[in-house]
């Protein structure tokens, strides 16, 4: 007699995110840590990580790039997921004045943080970019649960024009946060790397990665000599200096 | 006082017994230099082909209450990208007194060989065959290591192109496991690794009602292959002279010094990187010296193969 590897959750309600995915809100909880992720399985279909965007309810918002992630998207109330984890090592909550930066599907894995470190009464700023403003995610989860948002958008159709890196320029300059996290496309995680080196601000980095396993054996995930599910997905930044060679290790 | 932990393998000498085993971990320069770091005598790289393999989808890898079930499909870069990935390896390893294993595998002896040209030119101490793969049957048919003419034929065609040290990874699988060993010895092997995952296996998810692998079987590592791999080491070890690194479930320093007493030369180290990550490497280590000051045992030479009574 085993415990089942899956545990199962059925879909409680499915929200759109603008035109690019859906968030899953499912009927039970599952304890993690800001910025750990699950492996979700569609029977028949695939198994993908993805960030445990709230854990209470346990919810999951997906962004449409493939088949997994397009029929996951297309799950609605009543469907069945099955999932294993949590997986990782998550940020830490720990700041008075965190600013967040998300990009893309990214943005999922800094709703928690926001969450528990408003929780600890930090102040919280958010910046989150797309390439318009139909491609933004979660700003709604955001500003509902209380953050200052900083939108930007490659076309100015939402928040500023440009990218998240430029909607927090200004708190960065002013030296505003004490902690700042980020998960998004590497190009964005680098510049940020790169803008805040030499400074005092400790940054946290939420890696994406093409995972197996998911618990650190298979080697699938790596980065330099980092395991990103495992070791991560979120590292301070000095861990994974591999970011900013100019090929990805 | 400090034991002597160092063992010869196929005529290269390891500073200690501990192998991090083929498919854990992949074949990243970083990440094979890290198990070096954390006191891996060798350490090897996961299995490449000649070509590019994507392998099978997830799920892949579960890990089901004594072990790890995989059916991961030999995903790998190809043997050309391989080469240079273990070229940065090799770089990245200096220093660390560990050896680099290179992992081969192909679907005929002639790409086993041709794999093996390419992969040899970045420098790896010893090569490994890996003909023992439970996962690509149906698209491979049955392990070469089933047969011991077929894996004599594997061992045959990549002796003629390398004359280095050179391992076969045979599987507990074979019911004619000896009659594999004589044959791949025969055919010039400079030593074996015993051995591969077991089964295939099964999982069935009881809501999906199907099986949970992607391949719907998979191998079995971890605490339930050890004494399976135990035996196979041995049954093995009792009559060839080959070097043996026994690999299957060992997570300690009593299970590492299992397999010498067996008769292995060295120790493959996988599916325990799950529970501790490469700490495993310095624990196991300690654990075989303190047993070995209690039991007043200065080197493993005074126990290998002590078990054959």
């Amino acid at each position: 007699m085993s415990d089942a590897i899956y545990r199962t959750y059925r879909i409680v309600e499915r929200r759109p995110e603008g035109a690019v995915g859906a968030t899953l809100i499912l009927d039970g909880a599952l304890a993690a840590e800001p910025g750990q992720f699950v492996m979700v399985w569609l029977p028949g279909i695939e198994e993908r990580p993805l960030a445990v965007m709230d854990d209470d309810p346990l919810s999951m918002t997906v962004r449409v790039v493939g088949p997994f992630t397009r029929a996951l998207a297309a799950c609605g109330p009543g469907d069945r997921l099955w999932v294993r984890g949590p997986f990782g090592r998550g940020f830490p909550v720990k700041g008075e004045r965190l600013l967040l930066a998300g990009g893309g599907s990214g943005v999922a894995s800094l709703t928690l943080l926001a969450k528990r470190a408003l929780a600890v009464g930090a102040a919280v700023r958010v910046a989150l970019g797309a390439r318009s403003s139909d491609q933004l995610m979660l700003p709604w989860r955001f500003a509902g649960l209380g953050c200052e948002l900083l939108l930007a958008t490659d076309d100015g159709s939402a928040g500023m024009a440009g990218t998240a890196l430029d909607a927090l320029e200004p708190a960065l300059a002013a030296g505003w946060p004490d902690l700042v996290c980020a998960c998004g496309p590497e190009v964005m995680l680098r510049a940020l790397a790169r803008r805040m080196a030499g400074g005092a601000t400790p940054l946290y980095l939420s890696l994406e990665r093409a995972m197996k396993c998911g618990f650190g054996v298979c080697g699938n995930c790596t980065c330099g000599d980092r395991l990103v599910c495992r070791d991560g997905p979120v590292f301070p930044v000095d861990e994974v200096l591999c970011l900013l060679e100019p090929t990805l290790g | 006082m400090a034991r002597d932990l160092s063992v010869e393998l196929a005529g290269v000498r390891l500073r200690n017994p501990l192998v991090l085993a083929s498919g854990i971990w992949g074949s990243a320069a970083g990440t094979l230099a890290r198990a070096a770091r954390a006191g891996a005598g060798a350490v090897t790289s996961k299995s490449c082909s000649l070509e590019p393999r994507a392998g099978h989808p997830n799920p892949t890898v579960l890990h089901w209450g004594h072990g790890l079930i995989n059916a991961v499909g030999l995903s790998n870069p190809g043997a050309a990208a391989e080469r240079d990935e273990l070229v940065h390896a090799r770089a990245e390893m200096v220093g660390t007194g560990a050896v680099l294993i290179a992992s081969v595998f192909g679907d005929t002896p002639a790409a086993f060989a041709e794999a093996v040209g390419i992969v040899a030119q970045a420098g790896p101490e010893i090569i490994e065959l890996n003909i023992s793969c439970p996962n690509v049957q149906s698209e491979f048919g049955r392990p070469f290591a089933l047969e011991p003419l077929a894996a004599a034929q594997v061992t045959e065609a990549v002796r003629a192109v390398y004359p280095g040290p050179l391992l076969v990874k045979l599987s507990p699988n074979a019911t004619e496991l000896l009659a594999v060993g004589r044959a791949v010895a025969a055919a010039g092997a400079d030593g074996l690794t015993v051995g591969n995952t077991l089964g295939p296996g099964m999982l069935i998810d009881l809501e999906a009602r199907r099986p949970i692998l992607s391949n719907r079987v998979g191998g079995l590592s971890g605490p339930a292959l050890r004494p399976v791999a135990v035996r196979c080491v041995y049954e093995l070890a009792a009559v060839l002279e080959l070097p043996i690194i026994g690999t299957g479930g060992v997570a300690s320093g009593r299970d590492a010094l299992e397999m010498v007493m067996a008769g292995a030369a060295a120790v493959g180290i996988g599916s325990a990187l799950y529970d501790e990550g490469d700490a495993v490497f310095a624990r196991v280590l300690t654990e075989m010296e303190a047993w070995m000051e209690r039991e007043g045992v200065a080197s493993l030479d005074e126990i290998r193969g002590c078990a054959h009574v």
